[in-house]
């Protein structure tokens, strides 16, 4: 994207610059990085609950009656096997088994929605629509057009059932439905990025403000507070998740993330299959890692990882980490030679080593998950 | 907050309290708060010599990676040590806790090139 492109608005611009926040350019659009401060709404998501728009991210509505095996095609998990109203996480591979973007697949009634990373979103719609052939499969581009509201944490579930016209603590995780929110209709999803329970509310765009607001009033009393890319990338890392970019990249397979639990090889042929199968196969490739960092200084992204003063691979996220006491977590790709739990490397930071371990992924899970 | 009248200034965002031959040496309320949650600060060693202006040190915040300048040059004589544990100190009193280290001027006059505190709130906007 050029340095002159404007930045888009989502249907909430106007509510993040009267809340205050600071705004910043993210995937072709002006989004809050941050309101209070980034401590202090990731600690209202893990004790409380935090309010994110990701009206940023793409969605597009997939109609057709061979949706599934279409799009088993150019994705690596099962599609033909979701339930009505289920949600699942998939991946995009190219032809080499690198991520092209990762998503979530929503099954809709008579219709799915793929929800896409705004980074990726022109890249996805120019994908899918030069593989549609003959399908059958018609696409609808939402852009700008339906809004994407999160509330997270544990207690979304208390704070939003009264505002619904359904059930929500009978919907399961990774699941959805459609229902009125404060009377707008809206599909509600639990699904989310933060590693706790929550929900997330797809609305018209120009229902948006008016839940967002309503959300507000009713709760920011009892701590909801309204959180942007800051603390979510922060909490997503604690949580163990991937971000396209960094965890995952054209260059970078699911495989290499730790995602093959996602990748399905007895489909039938999908873009990338042969490459992921021979790798998985082959088990030489490097591989994400978590580190927790000794001492303060953090890690990032870009920083070198050595293993017995070896060049063994890079930093790819790197974050404050309170849900682990304030120690520095990072994700680093590295060979698998270092890729062992509970090994010693070190991370050179301004010319320095700074001895990081080892740890499983996730770094943070929440009680009673 | 405003930026108090009896400091000097740059425009990275520095300030510099002179007492006699001692500079105090710390960032503006506008700097932390750009930076928000700071996290980390690695100061000048006590006994190195610095130039003015040069980069001394890092101050880094949630999201990034700030070098620090020094408004003056001299002799590092003290620094900071609460900071090592409560980096936050500088965003909660940049003028006060949070100052960062102290310097003894190396020939005693007063350094050129700062800014006062209406020429810095001039710059300090958003």
């Amino acid at each position: 994207m050029s340095a002159t492109t404007p930045l888009e608005h989502t249907a909430l611009h106007d509510e993040h610059v009267a809340l205050g926040a600071r705004m910043v350019p993210f995937g072709g659009f002006s989004m809050p990085v941050q309101y209070a401060g980034i401590l202090k709404e990731h600690e209202a998501v893990r004790r409380r609950a935090g309010l994110f728009d990701l009206s940023h991210m793409g969605q597009i509505i997939l109609e057709g009656e061979q949706v599934a095996p279409w799009a088993e095609t150019l994705t690596i998990n099962a599609i033909a096997t979701m339930k009505p109203l289920q949600a699942r996480y998939n991946i995009f591979c190219n032809a080499s088994g690198g991520a092209h973007d990762d998503t979530i697949f929503y099954r809709l009634d008579g219709r799915w929605l793929l929800v896409v990373n705004a980074s990726n979103a022109q890249k996805m719609w120019a994908h899918l629509d030069a593989h549609l052939g003959s399908s059958g499969v018609r696409l609808t581009n939402l852009h700008g057009r339906s809004a994407l509201i999160a509330l997270q944490g544990p207690r979304s579930l208390e704070w939003l059932a009264p505002h619904v016209d359904l059930d929500l603590a009978s919907l399961k995780y990774y699941f959805c439905a459609e229902g009125r929110v404060y009377g707008k209709h809206a599909v509600i999803a639990r699904t989310g990025y933060t590693g706790e329970d929550g929900f997330e509310l797809f609305v018209d765009g120009t229902d948006a403000r008016a839940v967002w607001q309503a959300l507000l009033r009713d709760h920011a009393h009892e701590g909801l507070e309204p959180c942007g890319l800051g603390a979510r990338d922060m909490l997503r890392l604690e949580a163990g998740m991937p971000l396209y970019g960094h965890e995952l990249t054209e260059a970078i397979t699911p495989v290499q993330a730790g995602l093959s639990w996602a990748l399905k090889l007895n489909k039938p042929a999908f873009i990338g299959k042969e490459a992921l199968a021979a790798e998985l196969n082959g088990d030489a490739y490097a591989r994400i890692v978590g580190l927790v960092m000794d001492g303060r200084v953090p890690a990032r992204e870009g920083y070198r990882v050595f293993l017995n003063e070896h060049d063994v691979g890079e930093v790819r996220s790197g974050s404050l980490a309170p849900a682990l006491g304030g120690k520095n977590i990072a994700t680093a790709l590295v060979s698998k030679e270092a890729a062992t739990i509970g090994a010693t490397l070190a991370v050179e930071i301004r010319s320095a080593r700074h001895v990081a371990t080892v740890v499983p992924l996730p770094f943070y899970k929440r009680p009673n998950a | 907050m405003a930026n108090p009248a009896n400091l000097l200034y740059t425009k990275e965002h520095e300030w510099v309290r002179i007492e006699g031959n001692t500079a105090t040496v710390g960032i503006t309320d506008y700097a932390q708060h750009s930076l928000g949650d700071i996290v980390y600060i690695e100061l000048p060693k006590t006994g190195n010599s610095i130039e003015q202006f040069k980069s001394v040190g890092v101050v880094e915040s949630v999201k990034a990676v700030s070098d620090l300048f020094t408004p003056v040059g001299g002799d590092v004589v003290e620094v900071n040590t609460i900071l090592e544990d409560d980096p936050a100190a500088v965003n909660r009193d940049p003028y006060g806790t949070g100052w960062l280290f102290k310097v003894v001027l190396k020939d005693g006059a007063k350094p050129a090139g700062l800014l006062s505190s209406s020429d810095y709130d001039a710059i300090a906007t958003d």
